[in-house]
């Protein structure tokens, strides 16, 4: 490292006089053992890296923390994190990621490219063997427990032909740089493999922070890849006007966010199990336009939960009759169910020898050193040389250091406790060497230090067959320790940046035009994502009433005090949500606004990152508020603070969201609960018996002080007020307003007026509205008020009923 | 050669309408070469499916496959059967040691749905178990060959365990029913099975029917009014697999119809369904197997 000292620190030395500039490379020092990405062996700065090594040394150090912070604004803003399990828990954390990229030079990586494209066929011949004929087995090959006791190998899928003609379309593999500087293969994953979106969001906030040195290199871009996959899928439907879909176990699984994102980047609809049916053969989303056929699901859920009726019986997030639906070939399952087996630590010993037989070629590149334990050639092996062997799982998959506890060094037993482990327990076990990794520079508080990685790769299948995504999902280790046992600690994630010298095309994910141009038909509304969306709408407008009711609460008793006629007949309002009208911001309230969050968590494929920052930021000021608020001033102005944001999401719902059915059920939830609210308000307040004081603070929370005091020069009665809050239609908070908005949408919905024909809800509609229409302050009496009431609770029913199961 | 008439309904009542459906119904008798054939057979479903379509699955059983209409209130499955059943013959017993027989577990190639490889491990319904390995390792001490083994644990199983119908359910674990010392066919079935597997022995779940009324001066059998379960354990490259039957401590001959073999009760449970259920549901399952009088008779 001596020659790098002596570079660097010639420029160290010129900087500084200027005092604050980026420390440099001066400090970095891998350890000898492995090759690190940034600087050869004798501590000169690989070419491919210099531009970007110069561009951080003409930064200050303070520039520096600026353009690191715009990647970390940027992750924060656009709500990226990962769901972390633990104690029982499950919860969202902030996206880890390391601001400086992996770069890596474009031949290198030509040649990376070819041999994984290989390994891609490779275990696409597998597959059909294992689903098909099983020679690898029959032949002696591969041995036949590490198939028939395989949990991934899907008995129900042996002899189903994809309908496509191919097992698999989109895999990744984890690639490590050993000590020799060569790349190998740690690990395959073929059942669903995750990371490319967050490779994207990656690739984002990394060229925000280095959007300079981005753009003035040859680095290649991502968008491409996703485009010919985006393509390809398409491409795979029956006809036009087929769909494709992702398959997301739901919001609670650790890489929802990435399902949600990729189905918005993509343009696919997002579904979960629940959202499908099997109907004659052919896979059906339901739809709020009833059953439509899917043909492409890019699932990302794993295969044995697809299916409760023919795999694992306790999946609650599978679809009863997939497996019907692919022996007929009634969609295309990318992965095909099953693919899980081929992630099997224990092949990785046996896909070199396998691969003369399955493609007629030697592998390109190795995977990790591996013995399957139940042969006693293999269990000599290990005995003999178990220094540098780890023992783990033979059916386990994934990364052999991945999951603490799973893996034990060889090194830390005897002799005698080695043999006797393998004696007794051979089959199930596999030796690998153990994995060290080339490092890589991370910014360690304002300075680079090198850090173990290792890449994930995304391959997909293409009309042009594989392709290579050219770039990737970078882990970075959490210690400098280069032996892999760092990475089991956590860590970080970085951009990957493949170096061209030559320019590089710029790409969108916008499709190549071929022909006249055509709008294509709005995709259909998923029922479960109309449900949640209809509920989004009602407790976002239940937070609003109820805020509204609160401050005016809130404002009455800071005036008079707590205990007053006039609250007693409020409160019972509130305390009927579940609201403790005593607390500053109610718990009840927060409960509220999180059930907003949650509905809209389900569909956030839908929703502008935007609106979903303004809502998640609401929660997070009404806990804020809540932890120190008073009730009284304090409570109203905190409250009319939350109004303020409300308002917001609202702002940005309303302004951008596409008129369309998501649109329309978000709308009737409003319409519905507002009206709901509104009725059950004047129910209380405008009653003849209310107490004084009480029409005025209806017009208050109706939002209506400056409007009556225009329409009506007297002071408010009961006929001023019903017929501004409940009975005109020019008031957008009156009940009539409400009821005339929900008919013209439900009007709009699918399925409503057939040749001019009502269903059931259309009908009970209109003549709610009719009825609304006809009423006069006098004759709108408070139990008339009250039979209003129920009938549109009774509108929520028939709505369910039509579109929501 | 014997002619049986089979006549068996599955039977639910729902306490409310259910959405949609789909049901898998395994209780079709199988046609095996040289050993059992379906001459005759219909498949009455009620209501009528949406659709009703039928297939292998990967041991080969016959699978019925019905998507049900929504609102269902009850379901009706009746099939009726003519099924020729061959009595299988006691021969000499060429099995190997039990010690030889990992060997030739090893030799046998191939995966194919009749590989002992499927029936070595723990399986989902039949996680191993410390007692029932102690047991069977006890029971079969002094059994030198693999058939003596089936034969010693199968009489062990049946000494020690009480037919009570009341005991378990279709989902108590063989651990739990063999704690207990009671059980139905199923539970003396599953035991058996964690038995033999515990001695090395691949073994399988075999589901299927028996003969209502013996014949004429013999006992009726155990579970003849359900469907029955007994094992099927390989016993070498030579013999291949054998059929015991421990809740009537028998090797099985003519009077058991195949449905279908698994590796435990989960893979030839007689119905799969899932309902999208809130309320309960109740069903019951009716068997009669009759032996045809007056049809051929073949001798021997």
């Amino acid at each position: 490292m001596d020659s790098t000292e002596a570079v660097k620190t010639g420029q160290g030395a010129a900087d500084a006089g200027k005092g604050a500039r980026f420390a440099g490379l001066s400090g970095y020092h891998p350890p000898e053992s492995v090759p690190d990405e940034l600087v050869d062996a004798d501590g000169k700065v690989r070419p491919h890296w210099q531009p970007f090594i110069d561009h951080l040394h003409d930064l200050t150090a303070e520039e520096l923390v600026r353009a690191t912070g715009r990647a970390d604004q940027y992750l924060l803003d656009s709500g990226v994190f990962y769901r972390q399990y633990g104690l029982g828990q499950s919860t969202e954390r902030p996206w880890p990621l390391s601001h400086v990229p992996v770069l890596i030079d474009q031949e290198e990586w030509d040649r990376l490219s070819a041999a994984l494209v290989q390994r891609a066929h490779l275990l696409e011949a597998l597959m059909a063997d294992l689903y098909g004929p099983n020679r690898m087995v029959t032949e002696g090959h591969l041995p036949p427990s590490l198939v028939a006791g395989n949990p991934e190998w899907l008995r129900p899928m042996v002899g189903i032909e994809p309908a496509s003609g191919h097992h698999l379309h989109f895999v990744a593999f984890e690639i490590g740089r050993g000590p020799d500087g060569k790349w190998w293969v740690l690990a395959d994953r073929t059942q669903a493999p995750s990371g490319a979106g967050f490779a994207l969001e990656n690739r984002v906030a990394t060229s925000r922070a280095f959007s300079t040195v981005f753009a003035e290199q040859n680095v290649h871009r991502l968008a491409g890849f996703f485009r010919e996959f985006r393509d390809a899928l398409l491409a795979l439907r029956r006809d036009r006007d087929g769909r494709v879909a992702i398959l997301t176990p739901g919001p609670l699984n650790e890489t929802y966010y990435e399902h949600a994102y990729i189905a918005r980047y993509l343009g696919f609809t997002l579904v979960q199990g629940e959202d499908l049916a099997v109907d004659r053969g052919r896979l059906m989303v339901r739809t709020v336009s009833g059953l439509r056929p899917l043909d492409v699901l890019w699932r990302r859920l794993d295969g044995s939960y697809a299916d409760p009726l023919e795999l694992n019986p306790q999946s609650r997030i599978g679809t009863p009759g997939m497996l019907s639906a692919l022996r007929r070939q009634g969609l295309t399952m990318v992965n095909a169910l099953g693919s899980g087996v081929l992630e099997t630590r224990a092949l990785m010993a046996f896909l070199p020898k396998l691969a003369p037989h399955l493609i007629g070629q030697t592998l390109a590149l190795p995977n990790i050193a591996t013995w399957w334990c139940g042969g006693a050639a293999e269990r000599a092996a290990v005995l003999a040389a178990p220094k540098r062997m780890v023992l783990s799982p033979a059916l386990g998959t994934g990364l052999p250091f991945d999951k603490a506890g799973e893996t034990t060094a060889a090194a830390g037993l005897t002799a005698a406790e080695l043999a006797a482990r393998l004696a007794a327990d051979g089959p199930n076990l596999v030796a690998q060497e153990a994995v060290t990794l080339s490092t890589t520079p991370m910014l360690v508080k304002g300075k680079l230090e090198p850090r173990p990685m290792s890449l994930r790769v995304f391959l997909a299948r293409t009309g042009d067959g594989w392709q290579v995504m050219p770039g990737g999902f970078a882990r970075i280790g959490a210690s400098p320790d280069p032996t892999a046992l760092a990475m089991q600690r956590g860590g970080n994630a970085a951009d990957v940046w493949i170096m061209s010298r030559d320019e590089v095309p710029a790409v969108s994910i916008l499709p190549k035009t071929t022909g006249p141009y055509r709008r294509s038909a709005p995709g259909a509304l998923p029922s479960r994502a109309a449900d949640n969306l209809f509920w989004l709408g009602r407790y976002v407008e239940r937070t609003e009433g109820m805020v509204r009711l609160l401050r005016a609460r809130n404002i009455r008793v800071a005036e008079t005090g707590p205990a007053t006629p006039l609250l007693e007949t409020v409160d019972p309002i509130l305390l009927g949500y579940g609201i403790d009208p005593e607390e500053g911001i109610p718990q009840g309230l927060i409960a509220t606004l999180s059930a907003a969050v949650g509905s809209a968590g389900q569909v956030r494929d839908r929703f502008s990152p935007d609106a979903w920052s303004a809502l998640a930021d609401l929660e997070k000021s009404a806990r804020r508020m809540a932890q120190r608020v008073t009730p009284g001033d304090d409570a109203a102005r905190a409250l009319s603070a939350l109004l303020r944001k409300l308002a917001g999401f609202s702002g940005l719902v309303h302004e951008n969201m596409y008129r369309f059915f998501g649109w329309r059920f978000l709308s009737i939830g409003r319409l519905h609960e507002r009206a709901m609210g509104m009725a059950e308000m004047l129910c209380v307040l405008a009653d003849p018996e209310a107490p004084p004081g009480a029409l005025d603070l209806a017009i208050e929370v109706g939002d209506s002080i400056l409007t009556h005091r225009r329409r009506f020069t007297v002071a408010a009665s009961r006929e001023t007020v019903v017929d501004l809050l409940a009975l005109d239609p020019m008031n957008p908070r009156s009940l009539r307003h409400q009821v005339d908005g929900m008919l013209e949408q439900i009007l709009a919905l699918p399925g409503v007026s057939t040749y001019g024909e009502l269903s059931e809800l259309g009908r009970a509609m209109l003549r709610c509205q009719a009825e609304m229409a006809t009423q006069t302050p006098e004759s709108l009496s408070t139990e008339v008020l009250e039979a209003m009431r129920l009938r549109i609770a009774g509108l929520s029913d028939l709505l369910t009923e039509a579109y929501l199961r | 050669m014997t002619v049986y008439d089979l006549r068996m309904t599955v039977h639910y009542d729902f306490d409310r309408p259910t959405g949609s459906g789909r049901q898998l119904f395994r209780v079709m008798p199988a046609d095996v070469a040289g050993v059992q054939r379906v001459t005759q057979f219909e498949v009455a479903i009620h209501p009528e499916p949406v659709e009703q379509l039928s297939f292998a699955d990967f041991f080969g059983t016959q699978v019925i496959e019905a998507a049900m209409p929504p609102g269902l209130t009850e379901l009706k499955l009746t099939l009726t059967a003519v099924v020729e059943r061959k009595a299988s013959e006691d021969g000499l017993d060429f099995t190997p040691a039990r010690a030889a027989l990992a060997d030739e577990i090893d030799a046998y190639e191939g995966i194919g749905a009749d590989a002992p490889h499927h029936f070595v491990l723990a399986s989902p319904r039949i996680p191993g178990d410390a007692a029932i390995s102690e047991f069977s390792r006890a029971a079969c001490a002094g059994a030198v060959t693999v058939q003596e083994t089936v034969a010693q644990l199968g009489e062990a199983i049946h000494a020690a365990m009480t037919f009570d119908a009341e005991a378990t359910e279709v989902d108590t674990p063989p651990a739990e029913a063999f704690a207990a010392r009671r059980g139905v066919c199923q539970d003396f079935a599953q035991i058996m099975i964690g038995g033999l597997r515990a001695l090395g022995v691949p073994a399988a779940y075999a589901a299927g029917y028996l003969r209502t009324e013996p014949p004429p001066g013999m006992k009726r059998l155990e579970g003849a009014d359900a469907m029955h379960a007994w094992v099927r354990a390989w016993t070498g490259t030579r013999m291949g697999w054998v059929e015991y039957d421990p809740t009537n401590r028998c090797f099985v001959g003519g009077d058991h119809l195949i449905v279908g073999y698994g590796r435990d009760y989960s893979d030839v449970a007689p119905v799969t369904g899932i309902m999208r259920v809130d309320g309960g549901q109740s069903g019951s399952h009716h068997v009669d197997i009759i032996e045809r009088t007056g049809a051929a008779r073949t001798p021997g």
